[in-house]
């Protein structure tokens, strides 16, 4: 699946975007894991990711298929 | 007043527009959306602005134009020569002056009918409620994660939609929260970010005319709620995307385990946004709860230098530039810290502690440049007032770094007490 990054999680994995291939039937949950196992910037994925899988909000026990989009929501607060 | 379908009341009589306002509002008079009826309304209608900054200003100077009668502006700060790169409510014959006087000020200029409600001070739990009850709609241009759950929680509580934008580099979000029916701030974000995670725009810089877009985009939505027309952005967050040029949708439905707008709200009145974000100043020096030791700027000299009279000698000067890595020199019968400066480079440029061998390593590079800041050795953080320092410190010491101090107060307190040791433009 492809997984997209913004603001300050595009900088933690130093891309816009990376694909990710995992066994069938995982979830949001086991994507992040897979992402923070991957280490640099991304060790530090935060514990609570806000996650759209193909432009919807997601929760983390979302089961993913092959194909989706996963975008990462990164809180922003500037002003 | 009869509700509408964003939940949004409709203005009341007595909003009748004379001759000068029909001249000015002609291109909405002949728009079949809004018309002499919505304009009437623009006119009674009240919008309340948190924070006058990036994003504030924008809105407010779309919204003034626009005919809305009523802008309460919440921003308990001045206006900094940094501000001025986007936020333009405010000039340089504005400099150090509150925003709040400057929004006003440009605000009757662009519209003298507009009624602009000061509040020269920080939207906090106490005075939230009382506040957001006297405006039909809020704006959230705030900065910081603690004033964004605020603002949240407040309107959910209020029944008031919260117009949502902020910032970030080149990449900004965009959606109106708390509407009948809709998500809300915390639907999308439950948890805020461990501290320190997101750099501020102090911090991580901000592309000058991105928060016009944003800004201009609230404005937009904030009339359009109060008109009732269109589609608000309710449920549908907008992440703009500026070195790209490109809006994504995502859709979000309110979450029924939401706990301020879910089926069983535990958030039934403000809390404490600080404690919740982590982001609590600490009051006492010493230890704060993470463990972190306060250093009081009285002692950095004697911390430093190994001179205990904590005043400061030349000689000093010398022994320090010679003992640059102390375990060099053993004799100097002190552990000498390291000294880190988190802050930005251009704010090391304008006042430093080089003096006391302070090295910079700006806060959002500090992760990834560890390897810069020794260990077995006392650490000394400091930055401009002790609040990205302290975030740091307990980074550090969560790194296993085993005698982190902050200094308390930052290098504004070595300013205060020892301005002789500061380097200045070096």
């Amino acid at each position: 699946m492809n997984v997209l990054f913004f603001a300050s999680h595009r900088e933690l994995a130093g891309a816009g975007d990376t694909v990710v291939a995992l066994p069938e039937r995982s979830t949001v949950n086991a994507l992040l894991a897979a992402l923070r196992e991957r280490g640099g910037g991304l060790a530090r994925l935060p514990e609570q990711v806000a996650v759209a899988v193909n432009r919807q909000y997601a929760d983390g026990e979302t089961v993913l298929a092959d194909g989706d989009e996963v975008a990462l929501i990164p809180p922003v607060a500037g002003g | 007043m009869s509700p509408t379908k964003t939940g949004v009341p409709r203005a009341g009589p007595g909003a009748a527009l004379d001759r000068a306002e029909t001249a000015r509002y002609a291109r909405h008079l002949v728009l079949p959306e809004v018309g002499r009826e919505g304009q009437e309304r623009l006119k009674a209608a009240r919008v309340l602005l948190v924070g006058a900054g990036g994003l504030g200003s924008p809105a407010a100077l779309y919204l003034a134009a626009a005919g809305v009668g009523t802008l309460g502006v919440v921003d308990p700060d001045v206006v900094d020569v940094t501000n001025l790169q986007r936020q333009i409510l405010h000039g340089t014959s504005d400099l150090g002056g509150l925003k709040v006087a400057s929004a006003k000020e440009t605000l009757h200029d662009v519209n003298p009918h507009v009624h602009v409600e000061p509040y020269p001070e920080k939207l906090t739990s106490d005075n939230a409620m009382e506040i957001v009850a006297e405006y039909d709609v809020v704006v959230d241009g705030s900065d910081n994660f603690p004033t964004r759950y605020l603002v949240n929680d407040a309107c959910v509580l209020s029944g008031r939609p919260n117009v949502y934008g902020s910032v970030y580099r080149w990449e900004g979000q965009l959606a109106v929260f708390g509407v009948e029916g809709g998500p809300c701030y915390r639907c999308l974000f439950r948890e805020p970010p461990p501290p320190g995670m997101v750099p501020n725009c102090a911090e991580a810089g901000v592309f000058g005319a991105l928060p016009g877009v944003i800004g201009a985009a609230q404005a937009m939505e904030t009339i359009k709620l109060l008109l009732d027309v269109g589609q608000p952005v309710a449920g549908r967050l907008q992440i703009f995307d500026a070195l790209a040029y490109r809006w994504r949708e995502i859709e979000v439905r309110r979450d029924p385990g939401c706990p301020v707008c879910g089926d069983r709200p535990t958030v039934t009145a403000p809390v404490d946004y600080d404690l919740f974000c982590g982001t609590a100043p600490t009051a006492t020096p010493g230890r704060d709860e993470n463990g972190v030791a306060q250093l009081d700027p009285g002692d950095l000299i004697a911390v430093m230098t190994g001179n205990t009279s904590r005043t400061w000698d030349p000689a000093d000067l010398l022994r320090l530039n010679l003992a640059w890595d102390p375990t060099d020199y053993p004799d100097l019968g002190f552990a000498r810290p390291f000294l880190l400066d988190v802050r930005e480079p251009i704010e090391w440029d304008a006042m430093n502690l080089a003096r006391l061998g302070a090295v910079l390593v700006p806060m959002g590079q500090v992760p990834e440049r560890l390897d810069k800041i020794p260990r077995g050795r006392p650490v000394v953080v400091y930055c401009h007032s002790g609040v990205r320092s302290l975030e740091v410190a307990n980074f550090l010491a969560a790194q296993g770094y085993d005698e982190v101090r902050n200094l308390e107060g930052g290098i504004a307190a070595v300013l205060e007490t020892n301005p002789e040791v500061l380097g200045l433009g070096e």
